[in-house]
């Protein structure tokens, strides 16, 4: 059973006290779709270098909120600070621009082409020439990946190989690299560890605590709750559009997460708690 | 280039049937140069050979475009119509010269590039049509076929068009040394188009955008722009397959090139290009195309009836297609 006092939505809103303002702050974002509320006045804020975890239902509104964030959906209400300032995030390159970088759930790699194609699909080095003649210059990219990818504690899936012929980590370990690679201030992992196997998964939730140390700020989406509890500082879990408790990670157990996630009369009904 | 062959190693996928499809078509072309060699003891002289390029040169300049469309993920069935329209109106602008005087180098210089302008405005509203109208390609090109023959054969009046003079039939009959200039065209031509396609940023995107479109127009890339630029370049060979043709008939045929779409289509799924996208390389095309005409003139040879030739050609595209996509489906269980 949960300590109605550690966990209550209300202990917990309060930011730490800290002199620099969160890198993100979220306050009472709404989003509808047609009739339905996906969002019902959502407030957050992920403070720099750290890591927070987003939990909830299929259809809690985890993904919205994120959508929201990375620029693929604009609010209905609410404000969105970032980096201290007010923004209206209005497209993906703005996100990206700004510095947030989502790694989607599908990845959205090109199978056909290596890592370092993948790692640099759209802003290529170029040797030289102009116009539709732009020679690429793949020692360098091959090069810049693998230390890119070495940073990272990655495996560099050897050059030349496509990235189709990878497994699910290493797809995944491009994919992020790819996120990685313009330095951003805010990474969204969604689901990174869905399609993993044991041991890759393993490899993968090491990365946010790299990104922390290194002053990067994380939100991790997952429905494996001992893996959020594992590597966050904070988690924030919705239900029903709404934020039902944003709890510290190392006061936080994992029944409470499940009482949080699908209610506490439900949880006592169903046993899990 | 050590640790690459390492990891390929470790990979089980990387079979016999990945070999075969990187390196089949040479394998069958060499078979059918020795079978060839075996029943006509004047095969295998220079003449002979180099007339068989010369001949396959035409689709094969057609076939550099269509490579990058296919590669792109969609088909141009259009390129035999825009070709013949394109030799018309080359041969046109060449008969207006030729009241007066023979036409002299300008003049078919001039002539030649309407042909190509006419070509790539072709392949452009091609491209428009699919990428902002939002028509599948195959429908798209379709219509084009008819519109473009049906202009061909407004233009000529349904007759030929003759006496196109010397200089212009040098395209096809000239040579550069002992090469005749058809091969010419067709080295520079493929050279080109494989640096662009292998070296250069646009090129990658052709290939990228045919296996995930939607990753690279997320990465930044104006997938359609690139798509309409290809197809306006596809249009602009084909005019140039069109020229060829023309200057080596030594007039425009309103029916000329007519079913060409297959023989092209057939030279770059020969070469081994997915019809799927993302996949090929436009130098085998060139071998597609060379297999094309040898098999043509090894019916020829053998004396077989050219309504069998018709049904011989169309069994081996299908076979060519049903042969790639059996082995790529079966390389551990994901597609190629």
């Amino acid at each position: 059973m949960p300590d109605p006092a550690i966990g209550s939505p209300a202990s917990a809103g309060e930011a730490p006290a800290t002199a620099t303002p969160p890198l993100l702050q979220l306050d009472g974002i709404v989003k509808r779709f047609g009739g339905v509320l996906a969002l019902d006045g959502v407030s957050l804020s992920v403070s720099r270098g750290s890591v927070m975890g987003l939990v909830g239902d299929n259809g809690a509104g985890k993904s919205t909120l994120i959508k929201v964030v990375s620029g693929a959906h604009q609010p209905d209400g609410g404000t969105l600070r970032f980096d201290g300032a007010p923004v209206r995030i209005a497209s993906p390159r703005f996100a990206k621009e700004i510095g947030i970088e989502t790694v989607y759930q599908d990845l959205a790699l090109v199978d056909t082409l290596d890592a370092a194609g993948n790692i640099f699909l759209g802003r290529e080095i170029v040797r030289f020439g102009a116009g539709p003649v732009r020679v690429l210059n793949k020692r360098r990219m091959q090069r810049s990946a693998r230390e890119l990818l070495g940073r990272l504690g990655l495996e560099l899936p050897s050059s030349g190989t496509e990235v189709g012929m990878l497994s699910g980590g290493q797809r995944q370990s491009v994919a992020i690299s790819r996120a990685l690679y313009t330095r951003p201030k805010l990474v969204i992992l969604d689901e990174p560890t869905s399609a993993l196997a044991v041991t890759e998964a393993r490899k993968v939730l090491e990365l946010p605590r790299m990104l922390a140390a290194q002053g990067v700020s994380v939100i991790i989406i997952s429905h494996t709750l001992q893996d959020v509890l594992d590597v966050t500082d904070r988690i924030v879990v919705l239900r029903k559009g709404r934020k039902v408790a944003d709890l510290a990670t190392h006061e936080t157990s994992l029944e409470d997460l499940v009482t949080y996630i699908v209610g506490s009369e439900r949880a006592k009904g169903a046993g899990y708690a | 280039m050590r640790e690459a062959t390492a990891a390929v190693r470790e990979l089980p996928s990387r079979d016999w049937r990945a070999i075969a499809l990187d390196y089949g078509i040479y394998v069958i072309l060499l078979a059918f140069v020795v079978v060839m060699a075996l029943l006509s003891p004047n095969f295998l002289q220079t003449r002979n050979l180099l007339n068989i390029v010369v001949q396959a040169s035409t689709v094969a300049v057609i076939a550099v475009g269509a490579t990058m469309v296919i590669l792109l993920a969609e088909i141009d069935l259009s390129v035999g119509s825009v070709a013949a329209l394109a030799g018309a109106v080359t041969a046109g602008i060449l008969e207006l010269g030729a009241d007066a005087v023979a036409p002299g180098p300008i003049w078919v210089t001039l002539a030649v590039l309407a042909g190509l302008a006419i070509g790539t405005a072709l392949g452009a509203v091609n491209g428009i049509l699919t990428v902002w109208g939002g028509i599948p390609s195959f429908i798209v090109t379709l219509g084009m076929l008819s519109v473009a023959r049906g202009l061909t054969l407004l233009y000529t009046g349904g007759r030929p068009i003759f006496g196109l003079g010397d200089a212009f039939a040098r395209i096809a009959y000239g040579n550069l040394g002992p090469v005749p200039v058809p091969i010419v065209i067709l080295v520079v031509l493929y050279t080109l188009a494989a640096l662009f396609l292998h070296t250069t940023q646009l090129g990658r995107y052709i290939y990228a955008a045919g296996t995930n479109r939607r990753a690279v127009a997320l990465a930044g890339v104006n997938v359609n722009q690139l798509k309409v630029g290809v197809y306006a370049l596809a249009g602009t060979l084909a005019g140039l397959g069109g020229v060829l043709l023309t200057s080596r008939l030594d007039s425009a045929q309103p029916t000329a090139a007519t079913g060409w779409e297959l023989d092209v289509i057939a030279a770059v799924v020969l070469g081994g290009t997915s019809l799927y996208g993302g996949r090929g390389a436009v130098v085998k095309t060139l071998v597609g195309a060379i297999l094309l005409q040898l098999i043509s003139n090894g019916l020829n040879l053998l004396n077989v009836q050219a309504y069998w030739q018709q049904i011989t050609k169309g069994g081996v595209i299908l076979a060519a297609l049903m042969l790639e996509r059996a082995l790529r489906r079966t390389r551990g269980g994901r597609d190629m």
